[in-house]
């Protein structure tokens, strides 16, 4: 006939032995979680040749699951395409990275910054300038 | 001091109105503070901190929470009535405090010549020429607690809300179920001591002959006892109507501000209670090594006991599931019901041959 009895005792030990071991909890504005290598987080425009090297092909709008990329092309002085105007909403965003996948030219990638929180809802729309990966 | 009130010294009711007061703050100090270490210890036993912001360690956390409910805006449903909606928390909260009365917290103490019995309530009798002790002490504290009772009733029916009521009628039932198992449990240790007196239960355990080790019938008792309190107070594994109903759908769901943090305060101040009597009744109350040479130690005892019942109740609700209603009936009725009984039968049996305890040193 099965115990009541043990089953919980054995979980209360475990329980006990939780308070001795180290706690997981970071201490959030002090310390600060490392994200891995692939970590979905801002999009940055990689830039080759002090342009970006998006030919506003339209993949990456097309793919998008939330609809949150808006591209405009246009010409440049070199009669090439290039992205006139790349927005990304990302109130909207997922964070799937399917723009990324998408990409021809390997023109955009997703960095490791997730701190994105901003006071105005204008501020959630990022233009292409500040999309711009830091070099 | 010549002065005498109704025949008694002055002194006397000095010592009543300083007993009176520290108690009120130790219990009102240690519910607060319930809260805080419930938080840090559950924390604990899941691998994370509690509250450490704020304040040093996040000791003010009770304080900020008593600042931000006082604060809030106070909403009083229009059909609701009046008079039972406000007078819901305090029946809930009173009795918690009230029992306190009864429990001894130390021995008596010698204070500037005169004996101050640790205890609030006593009675100077002239025929034996000192302070005495209630001789009813166990059924007043029976008594209060069913009082509670009535705060929860009160609460879920004066609502005037369908979920509210059928919260309040829940945990209710729950109450009254566990009072019956809790109430029948306690029973082996009167037959042991043949006194209701709380003061004459403490001294039966007297040189650290506690009812929870010495004997197998108060033993198991005891077991019963503090699992039964632990359900009467709707604590984890019996927390049904206070988490399923969390804010939603639970007798206190129209309540606001003080009048919620009062039902939260009840709960925790039953649990100190029911911890204070289950300590009065089965872990020999004041007793400890040295009390009699020191009987300045009897009241750290006292408060030690009682903060080890409250966190091994913490630690429980850290680590075992919820019980489903149904379950939770079926373990009241069916299971503790007829365990108690069949325990006094037994106490009585084994009384009537002269075995009491494991060294058989209890005559009948």
């Amino acid at each position: 006939m099965p115990n009541p009895f043990t089953p919980i005792m054995q979980g209360m030990k475990i329980t006990l032995g939780h308070v001795f071991k180290k706690p997981v909890t970071l201490m959030y504005p002090d310390e600060r979680p490392k994200v891995a290598e692939r970590f979905r987080g801002l999009h940055a425009l990689k830039v080759s040749h002090n342009k970006a090297k998006c030919v506003a092909c339209y993949l990456c709008p097309t793919v998008c699951p939330a609809k949150c990329i808006t591209v405009e092309a246009g010409e440049d002085t070199n009669h090439d395409k290039f992205a006139a105007k790349y927005e990304i909403d990302m109130l909207r965003c997922i964070f799937c990275g399917y723009c990324v996948e998408a990409c021809p030219v390997d023109a955009l990638k997703m960095t490791g910054e997730f701190e994105l929180a901003n006071y105005r809802r204008e501020d959630f729309v990022f233009t292409k300038e500040r999309l711009l990966e830091k070099k | 001091m010549g002065i005498e009130i109704l025949g008694l010294p002055l002194y006397y009711y000095i010592a009543m109105v300083a007993k009176v007061l520290i108690a009120f703050v130790f219990v009102l100090l240690t519910v607060a503070y319930a809260t805080y270490a419930e938080r840090k210890i559950i924390g604990w036993m899941q691998v994370r901190i509690g509250p450490n912001r704020t304040g040093p360690m996040g000791l003010l956390q009770p304080i900020a929470d008593g600042l931000k409910l006082f604060f809030k805006e106070e909403i009083i449903p229009s059909e609701a009535n009046k008079f039972a909606f406000l007078l819901a928390p305090l029946v809930a909260l009173i009795p918690a405090f009230i029992t306190f009365a009864v429990i001894p917290f130390g021995d008596t103490i010698k204070i500037f010549g005169y004996d101050v019995p640790l205890q609030i309530v006593g009675y100077y009798d002239a025929g034996v020429g000192k302070v005495v002790d209630m001789n009813v002490g166990v059924l007043y504290v029976l008594a209060m607690s069913s009082l509670g009772v009535y705060g929860i009733v009160l609460a879920g029916w004066a609502s005037n809300s369908k979920y509210s009521l059928i919260g309040g009628l829940r945990s209710s039932a729950q109450m009254i179920s566990y009072e019956l198992a809790a109430g029948l449990a306690i029973i082996p240790v009167f037959m042991l001591v043949e006194s209701l007196s709380l003061q004459e239960i403490i001294k039966a355990q007297a040189g650290m002959k506690w009812f929870i080790w010495n004997s197998p019938m108060t033993f198991v008792a005891g077991m019963i006892f503090y699992v039964a309190t632990l359900a009467e107070v709707n604590r984890t594994p019996f927390d049904l109507p206070e988490a399923e109903t969390e804010l939603v759908s639970g007798f206190c769901t129209e309540y606001s501000s003080m009048k919620y943090a009062m039902f939260f305060m009840a709960e925790y101040a039953n649990m100190v209670t029911v911890s204070a009597v289950m300590v009065t009744l089965f872990l020999g109350g004041w007793d400890g090594p040295f009390v009699s040479a020191i009987p300045w130690l009897s009241p750290l005892y006292f408060i030690a006991k009682v903060y080890f019942l409250m966190f091994l109740a913490m630690w429980i609700r850290a680590t075992l599931p919820r019980y489903r209603y149904d379950q939770l009936m079926h373990l009241g009725w069916k299971v503790m019901l007829p365990t108690t009984l069949a325990l006094i039968v037994v106490t009585a049996v084994a009384g009537h041959f002269g075995f009491y305890t494991f060294s058989g040193l209890f005559g009948n």
